[in-house]
């Protein structure tokens, strides 16, 4: 498809159309306008910010969700290269993959959104206040004029047509003339070369299901609810109470699958997160009502995730969070207290009923309601659950060539999955586009910066009324007149509002008139405004650090509005501090750093090949290396895909278009012995081994010797090593014991080839079949979950059956992880008459034999490799039953699990990448930065991450190149200013501050020992300036000096 | 009567990513907390150096605050945990000085808790109005402001010192992973190295502060500090092994030391 595009010569926009403005659009959109491409992205909301922004805490991490994800909004919104269009909804689409034309309807707003300042005056006296809070899940109120959240991007208010009366208060209130009845509808033609569907889910409405009681029952409440319960932002601000009396509960429930794997309403797949977020609120309700109990009723725990299953067991006997496993049959209320009476029935059949304050329903992921019609006018197809269809072996395409899709709109999925699918289809979408890049981005162009040299500060400063926002608490005119005694300060005035557009203008011909070389600006916060200050001194040719801010609003008018007089007094201290700072500012470099335009790929498996293929569609030239004679990797030992796609045509294709590819180097049989450089400029040395028979030793370079070496440049490294099945040693199970005992993909392999093992002619041909599952997973030595196997084992037992329907197939397991729409799968397996035994965790079934002509030995493992078997059986306790059972089998079949390769802690050296407990490497950040690592330019895809099944390697490896094309599409990079300098004299070359740096950025130079501050990967944070011995380490932009400067002016 | 209308002057240090986004939090939620504090932005916690959490107080500071993200939040990714090992250092060196280390503040704040850092920063302002003024250690003696300002003058020279930056700053890796001979160090045994660093090197800032006024002999040093003169004389001969202080003269028997610095000072007089 990518090719037969290029080559019809047809015209390609260079722009793409993102609709929805969640985590997973957002991350597509940024991806996209920083490898070239301009980006429109339609959201329905007001704001940007999706789901993610309502959440309070995100697993496994109990990560602050609105801290990491509030970067990135503020990005989206100020991109040059983006275009945020809310309110609108896509009406139809014309045209095809390269040149589509969109119409989008945009919904009145009723404020003008470029007037708006967000300084709230309007919500603040709105008469109307008991409107629905969609944004605290309908648990508060709010006025009809209102942002989404506070930190909403964009910050502008909308006017919600339906609760207002349409006093005129707010247009009177209103100082920037923002507020415009008269708005309409309008309609928007737009042209793309491509589009992505980004719209995330809804959450199942538990009204349906009557037995809970959701609607009825004031204390039962949806986890989404709960979350906004939890959260510090929320109607309660962040104590757990409960609604029918403002009480802290006790006790709480959690009622697990609400809307997921329930076929009698129609949603039969499981919605992959519940388990999770269920515990981490769990945990979270623990940790903010200390005392309270809480129970999570589930099926089975699907805690299949990097680092998930650390987390349950974490919540199990760090904090007590009881799980109890049933299916619960129904909720009734207590007659007078408003507590919740819970009936279930225990796994040994038991009805139980158990008394609670609070009811949490874990609702399940259901397609957005509009998702039919959306995809209806960008006709493309829906699967039978209501999501985008897609193949697993091009996970993020839809049916319509150039229309791809990412997120919870593919199908249920967690945040780091759909923050990996939408650089996946910034990929995806790049390799399609390629010859438009960079043909509607837009550029700006600065006049050339002034000299400032020997000119002396001359500061000004801007103060801000805000309306009435600061100027009703501050009395402004007087900061001014004392700004204008302070030292250095040429100039000072008082504005309305200092970031209108006017105002720029006005600053900068100040700027002009009074030869300023320093602007301070008394207003908001830097954290939102400081980037466009930055902007207007720089048009004005004033270096972007020459600038400094006061926030005399969020931090000092809003939070003493019953003190003017001392907020007067700490506004004009605060104006005195960025003064003080200003003085002493210097203007600072942002770099240049010149990126060489290709990749190096480690491994040639399905990631590693994945990810070449993409970053070389993109049209930069790759290296990609494998240890192996061949390409394909673990995916040779696979055959079929749970739905039914074979797995060998489709790599044989794949490795042929690699191999053939003109942008690709292939070096197989081949190792990296080293690495060196920094993001953009990597040198590597490769070597060919000439031995071919792809036993590499886990000691890099020893097996090197009469190999060819060469030296690459690259700008990026993705490492794609991927992982090994963990093969049972010691005759466990009687592994390479006993011929009737074998892996899951040995088995699969027997099945591909059309026959059973050949063991099974020797051995009792018409016995059951019976599969273990957890070999080598969630155990002492591996405490993690291997993720595939659960899916593996009902593939092949489906495939099985289909084979030889009459065959009794049992599958002993702990919980059944067919998440997502892999659960359909699960229940058809039950439907051919699979049988499922689950056994406890800590009972693990029992593989043993006797031996041929002596039926009373019992071996269990402790044989030689020769000894002479007879039948085997399995013993395993059935935890429904309660019983041992024995069952005779004809084979065995282990569901072993992945475990990492064991060269991976020499490339991580070499790369100087963390890796985790477990041996997998360890990216930057486990929600938000899932392939890259925290070592700028280095990414991470398929197995060597953490296992996942083919789909999720795919959508990875696309991720990976995504990522790895942002820097190489830019050519240069600009690092920022503000970074560490070390001054050579003070340096004892002590290595601490190599120590705490997590970025990799000092190192020690070799000749003088002294540390070198690498300016490419330096963040800025200060860290080893704060660490540094000898006071050798400066970070600039905050000098030791700036800082003492401002304590001097707040405090004397 | 005194305390009653005191208002503590204080110093936040605040991150940008969580605390100092918390705190326009409070602001965009409209509430209220005492007026006493004064923010600084830094990118992270810990860019704060420990003599940025002292230098305040020199400058007539009451209390300081120092707030980050919550643990495993750091925006960049560690920064936080180092603040937090520094604070319990800088903790340390108050407690061995006598002065009130409830005066310094360490706590997190994430993005969404404004309301958090509204109710931190008044229970903090209350409890340095507890403490009282700088100088008015509640639960320690008396000290007069001169004599508070002397004691921070010696902890910024400990936190200063090589000895007490390496073991800060060793201090996470030491205890997350194995010293050189792969053996595991217990806390205890870190924080005793530490006590014995903060009071070694208390001495001797506290004799090169004395030295840098001018010629002082071991007795007169030893009555200064209240130590015994042999602990003084001991210290003495090593700061002055290392050239940190010179024989200046010896009066009658006496012999008198001084800092290179005052001589420094005086030539260029």
């Amino acid at each position: 498809m990518v090719q037969a595009e290029k080559g019809s010569g047809r015209k390609t926009v260079g722009a793409v159309l993102v609709i929805g403005g969640g985590i997973g659009g957002m991350q597509a959109a940024l991806d996209l306008a920083d490898s070239g491409f301009f980006v429109y992205m339609a959201e329905k909301k007001s704001a940007i910010g999706g789901v993610m922004a309502q959440l309070d805490k995100t697993f496994p991490t109990n990560d602050c969700s609105m801290c990491i994800m509030a970067p990135k909004l503020v990005e989206c919104g100020r991109h040059l290269n983006i275009e945020v269009i809310t309110n609108s909804e896509v009406a139809s689409v014309k045209g095809s993959a390269g040149d589509f034309t969109v119409r989008l309807v945009r919904r009145p707003r009723y404020v003008d959104q470029e007037k708006c300042t967000g300084c709230g005056v309007c919500a603040l006296h709105c008469p109307v206040g008991a409107a629905r809070d969609q944004f605290n899940a309908d648990l508060g109120c709010r006025p009809s004029i209102y942002i989404e959240y506070p930190q909403a991007v964009p910050l502008a208010y909308i006017i919600d047509r339906e609760t207002c009366v349409g006093c005129g208060l707010c247009e009177t209130l209103c100082l920037a003339q923002a507020v415009k009845y008269d708005d309409e509808a309008w309609e928007r033609e737009i042209e793309v070369g491509a589009i992505i569907v980004a719209t995330g889910f809804d959450a199942y409405d538990p009204s349906e299901r009557k037995e809970y009681g959701y609607g009825r029952f004031p204390n039962v409440v949806t986890s989404m609810e709960f979350e906004r319960i939890l959260s510090a932002s929320g109607p309660y601000e962040g104590r757990v109470l409960r609604p029918s009396d403002g009480d802290i509960p006790r006790k709480i429930a959690f009622i697990q699958c609400v809307g997921s794997r329930d076929r009698a309403i129609g949603n039969g797949y499981c919605s992959s997160v519940c388990c999770m977020y269920a515990t981490k609120e769990a945990v979270i309700a623990k940790e903010h009502a200390p005392g309270v109990e809480t129970t999570v009723f589930f099926m089975d725990m699907r805690s299949y995730g990097k680092g998930f299953e650390a987390y349950i067991e974490r919540a199990r006997h760090e904090y007590g969070v009881r799980f109890v496993r049933t299916r619960v049959g129904e909720v009734v209320e207590a007659l007078d207290t408003g507590n919740l009476i819970l009936s279930y029935e225990t796994e040994g059949g038991a009805i139980e009923k158990e008394e609670f304050d609070l009811v949490v329903l874990s609702v399940g992921l259901r397609p957005p309601t509009d998702g039919a019609r959306l995809a209806e006018s960008l006709a493309i197809a829906l699967d039978t659950h209501g999501f985008l269809e897609t193949r697993s072996l091009d996970p993020l395409a839809t049916t319509r060539p150039g229309i791809f899709v990412c997120g919870a709109m593919q199908g249920p999925k967690d945040i780091p999955e759909t923050v990996t699918q939408a650089s996946g289809v910034a990929s995806s979408t790049g390799a399609i586009l390629e010859g438009a890049r960079g043909s509607l981005t837009r550029r700006k162009i600065y006049p050339e910066e002034k000299d400032i040299r020997g000119i002396g500060p001359k500061i000004g400063v801007f103060v801000c009324h805000c309306g009435i926002n600061i100027g009703g608490v501050v009395d402004v005119p007087s900061v001014v007149e004392y700004a204008k005694t302070l030292p250095n300060v040429v100039y000072a005035e008082e504005n309305l509002y200092t970031c209108s557009q006017d105002t720029q203008k006005r600053i900068q011909e100040k700027i002009e008139e009074h030869g300023l070389t320093r602007v301070v600006v008394a207003s908001c916060t830097p954290r939102t405004h400081e980037p466009l200050f930055q902007e207007t001194c720089r048009e004005a040719g004033l270096n972007y650090y020459l600038f400094q801010m006061a926030n005399i609003r969020d931090q000092c008018s809003w939070v003493h509005m019953r003190k003017p007089i001392e907020a007067t007094e700490k506004a004009k201290d605060l104006v005195k501090a960025a003064c003080a700072k200003a003085a002493l500012l210097e203007p600072l470099e942002r770099i240049p750093i010149e990126v060489k335009q290709s990749a190096l790929v480690i491994g040639g498996g399905l990631a590693g090949m994945t990810t070449a293929l993409d970053i070389a569609n993109q049209g930069f030239r790759v290296h990609l290396v494998e240890t192996a004679p061949e390409l394909g990797g673990h995916l040779r030992r696979l055959h079929f895909t749970l739905c039914g796609d074979d797995i060998q045509t489709y790599l044989g294709d794949l490795a042929r278009r690699v191999m053939s590819h003109p942008s690709i180097d292939v070096y197989l049989g081949s190792q990296m012995t080293d690495v060196t450089g920094y993001v953009g400029n990597f040198k590597s040395r490769i070597i060919e081994c000439n031995k071919t028979n792809g036993e590499v030793n886990s000691e890099i370079g020893s097996e090197i010797e009469q190999g060819v070496e060469v030296e690459i440049e690259h700008g990026v490294v993705v490492v794609a090593t991927g992982a090994k099945e963990y093969a049972p040693s010691d005759g466990k199970f009687l592994y390479h014991r006993h011929p009737a005992v074998v892996t899951q993909s040995e088995f699969e392999e027997a099945l591909a080839s059309g026959g059973f093992p050949t063991f099974i002619e020797r051995q009792d041909q018409d016995g059951p079949i019976v599969m273990i599952q957890c070999v080598g997973s969630r155990d002492e030595e591996r405490g993690y979950c291997s993720r595939v196997c659960c899916s593996e084992a009902v593939k092949n037992a489906i495939r099985l059956k289909r084979m030889d329907p009459k065959r009794d197939v049992f599958i002993l397991y702990r919980d059944v992880r067919t998440y997502g729409t892999r659960e359909i799968y699960f229940e058809e397996a039950r439907d051919l008459g699979v049988v499922f035994i689950r056994y406890p965790d800590d009972e693990v079934p029992i593989v043993c034999s006797s031996i041929v002509g002596n039926p009373e030995t019992r071996c269990e493992g402790n044989v030689g490799k020769n000894y002479d078997p007879g039948p085997v059986t399995v013993e395993v306790t059935d935890t429904l039953l309660g019983e041992k059972l024995a069952i005779p089998a004809a084979l065995i079949v282990l569901s072993t699990g992945i475990v990492p390769d064991e060269r991976n802690k020499a490339i991580a050296q070499m790369l100087k990448v963390p890796l985790d407990e477990n041996g997998f490497f360890l990216e930057a950040h486990m929600k938000l930065r899932p392939v890259d690592f925290a070592t700028e330019g280095v990414f991470v895809a398929g197995l060597a991450h953490s296992p996942k099944t083919i789909d999720e390697t795919i959508a990875q490896a696309h991720a990976a190149a995504g990522r790895a094309c942002t820097i190489l599409a830019a050519g240069t990079i600009m690092a920022d200013g503000i970074k560490s300098e070390v001054t050579k004299t003070k340096c004892a070359g002590c290595g601490l501050c190599v120590e705490v740096c997590q970025y990799s950025a000092v190192e020690l130079d070799d000749k003088d020992n002294i540390a070198v501050v690498n300016t490419a990967l330096c963040k800025g944070c200060g860290l080893c300036a704060a660490t540094c011995r000898c006071g050798a380490i400066t970070l600039k932009g905050f000098t030791e000096e700036e800082i003492l400067a401002e304590v001097d002016a707040l405090i004397c | 009567m005194i305390r009653a209308a005191f208002e503590p002057s204080i110093v936040g240090f605040l991150c940008n990513w969580c605390s100092y986004a918390g705190a326009d939090l409070a602001g965009t939620s409209r509430l209220s907390y005492p007026t006493n504090l004064r923010v600084i932005r830094v990118m992270c916690s810990g860019r704060v150096d420990p003599e940025l959490m002292l230098e305040p107080f020199l400058r007539g500071a009451d209390g300081v605050m120092v707030l980050g993200c919550h643990p495993a939040d750091c925006h960049y990714l560690s920064g936080n945990y180092q603040a937090e090992q520094r604070v319990h250092c800088v903790w340390m060196v108050l407690e061995h000085l006598g002065i009130d280390k409830g005066r310094l503040c360490l706590d997190w704040v994430s993005a969404a808790e404004g309301a958090r850092f509204a109710e931190l920063v008044a229970e903090f302002v209350s409890q340095v109005k507890r403490i009282g003024p700088a100088g008015h250690e509640e639960s320690r003696e008396e000290l007069s402001r001169q004599d508070f300002i002397w004691r921070v003058r010696v902890g910024m020279r400990v936190t200063g010192t090589e000895k007490f930056r390496w073991l800060v700053g060793r201090q996470k890796a030491l205890l997350d992973d194995k010293n050189v001979y792969e053996e595991q160090l217990s806390g205890e045994r870190l924080r005793d190295l530490m006590r014995t660093v903060i009071a070694e090197e208390s001495i001797r800032a506290a004799i090169e502060l004395l030295t840098e006024a001018g010629p002082m002999s071991v007795k007169d040093m030893a009555e200064a500090l209240k130590l015994p003169a042999r602990t003084v004389l001991e210290h003495t001969a090593y700061l002055k092994r290392y050239g940190f202080v010179e024989l200046h003269d010896i009066l009658g028997r006496t012999p008198r030391y001084v800092s290179p610095r005052y001589t420094q000072a005086k030539d260029e007089i």
